[in-house]
């Protein structure tokens, strides 16, 4: 028996069973809780797979980001204890659909990817390559995108000001 | 000096010799955790009883004196009477959410206090990105508090846990600014190697005057980021009750105490790591008689000494200062830390690149 098979597994089962629960249960909060231990799974696997910078990256912007952003949004909105009830069964049927779709299509994704497992080492990467590429400007470095991606940024903060500010 | 991956090595050699290699892995994650959780309580124990005197001390009063010699059992008297309390139902609370949001706060605290370096080797936690876990970790105990809030079904807890959201989430950022300063002092994330570059002199003393104003923000945002007086607005006594743990009772209440007092320990265990060399012990170019002594006090009396001085620095300021107002909280930080923060990083860079450190 492999210990990573055995972490691999109890970070599966919390994944799945935390996910089915977040997606049945009737009430919003418990919801978004359960979707927080889906997202800690998620670190987890990268955790295990020693990519250690995007589990931490994980963990900073889902887990002490979106989520608390979305349990703000809900307690601001005040709809915490709002049982949310499926009324029209078409509604019901188009999501049904577009998971179906969805699962369908990601299942065929990996049965059809030729994964380079046999080259694969969980060694993970140096903080300092990460650096060199975010910053780099050479040809595979990252300085446009992170450039861009702090624009991105500045349109958002100025545009919430903006809706904040609205008299 | 005592390097502790010696006793682990031999521990890890012995457990792979008796058990296969998955058995071996999993009772070793047991071990530590054990260990953990048991160094955590231990600690909880002390910063309880130091908390009291400490406050005693700065009020003029003797603090507990009663129970056990110089009231050193008055702690396990507290834990007693907490264990004894009832467990109280809320209505119209979440009873899932009520119940798993102290283990929330707890949680994100033990992981962060497994990161903390004790001695050399002394280490659970060290990933090559090390103080960015440690942000990492640290930013969704909030989470906890939030939900306590809201699961409470309460007004005031629930004001308590928003007061809570803005201001912690407010004050990660400008933590996170002083701990980028000294990445750029130390060249790397790493906490074992932080320290080790520290052997050659403290970073507060190598990086001069950046590093003392990233250390006093630093210390100012430890403040607030425990939710401690002057920053103890998500739990002002006078307004809120309580706060977000107003419903809580028993061992509840009792986790997101602990949690507050460790809280304040990893806080000062970082500033000591950053800032004061962690296990690093007293350096001074040219005395080498000196420094050769100094190297003969173990790692880890060094890391506790002044890991506990700083957490006298923050009760200091906690006995000192009176309660701010919200605005005020929230002023201080956006108007005051975050624009000195990023100026003190640019500073710290322009020092780096120049050579004008020691």
């Amino acid at each position: 028996m492999d210990i990573n098979m055995i972490i691999f597994a109890g970070l599966a089962i919390v994944m799945i069973v935390s996910a089915l629960f977040a997606v049945t249960s009737s009430k919003i909060m418990r919801a978004t809780t359960l979707l927080l231990f889906v997202l800690f799974g998620t670190a987890g696997l990268y955790f295990m797979l020693h990519y250690n910078f995007l589990g931490a990256v994980q963990i900073t912007v889902y887990a002490g980001g979106i989520v608390v952003l979305f349990i703000f949004a809900i307690l601001l909105i005040g709809k915490g204890s709002v049982d949310v009830t499926q009324t029209s069964i078409r509604r019901y049927l188009a999501g049904m659909a577009t998971a179906l779709t969805g699962m369908a299509l990601t299942i065929y994704l990996i049965l059809n990817t030729g994964f380079a497992s046999d080259k694969f080492t969980a060694s993970g990467v140096e903080m300092k390559e990460l650096g060199m590429a975010l910053m780099g400007t050479d040809k595979f470095n990252y300085i446009l995108p992170f450039e861009a991606m702090s624009i991105l940024l500045l349109a958002c903060t100025v545009g919430a000001i903006m809706i904040a500010r609205k008299k | 000096m005592l390097d502790f991956t010696t006793i682990t090595t031999a521990i890890d050699r012995f457990l792979h010799s008796a058990l296969p290699d998955w058995a071996a892995t999993l009772t070793e994650c047991a071990l530590v955790a054990v260990c953990v959780i048991a160094a955590y309580l231990v600690f909880a124990i002390v910063m309880i009883f130091m908390e009291r005197k400490v406050c005693a001390a700065f009020q003029c009063r003797l603090g507990p004196t009663r129970v056990g010699f110089w009231g050193v059992l008055q702690v396990f008297a507290d834990v007693f009477k907490m264990l004894i309390k009832e467990i109280i139902e809320i209505k119209d609370s979440d009873r899932i959410l009520y119940n798993l949001a102290p283990f929330l706060v707890i949680m994100s605290s033990l992981i962060t206090f497994s990161c903390l370096p004790f001695a050399e080797g002394l280490q659970v936690l060290d990933f090559n990105i090390g103080v960015f876990f440690i942000m990492a970790a640290s930013s969704f105990g909030i989470l906890g508090i939030l939900l306590a809030g809201w699961s409470s079904s309460n007004k005031f807890s629930m004001i308590g846990a928003m007061r809570s959201g803005g201001q912690m989430i407010s004050y990660e950022l400008s933590m996170g600014l002083c701990i980028l300063t000294l990445v750029v002092l130390s060249g790397t994330m790493q906490i074992s190697e932080i320290v080790e570059t520290q052997t050659r002199g403290w970073f507060i003393i190598r990086g001069h005057i950046p590093a003392i104003i990233a250390f006093i923000i630093y210390i100012i945002a430890g403040n607030a980021e425990t939710n401690r007086a002057p920053f103890d607005l998500p739990e002002a006594e006078s307004e809120l009750t309580a706060g977000f743990h107003t419903e809580y009772s028993g061992m509840g209440f009792g986790l997101f105490y602990v949690a507050e007092f460790m809280n304040m320990f990893i806080i000062s265990g970082i500033a000591s790591t950053l800032f004061l060399g962690g296990w690093a012990p007293l350096y001074i170019p040219g005395l080498e008689g000196f420094n050769e002594a100094m190297c003969w006090i173990p790692g880890i009396v060094w890391f506790l000494g002044k890991t506990f001085f700083v957490i006298w620095l923050m009760m200091w300021i906690r006995w000192t200062f009176p309660r701010m107002r919200i605005d005020q909280v929230l002023v201080l930080e956006w108007k005051y830390l975050v624009p000195i923060g990023l100026l003190n990083l640019l500073i710290m860079t322009i020092c780096v690149v120049m050579g004008w450190t020691f």
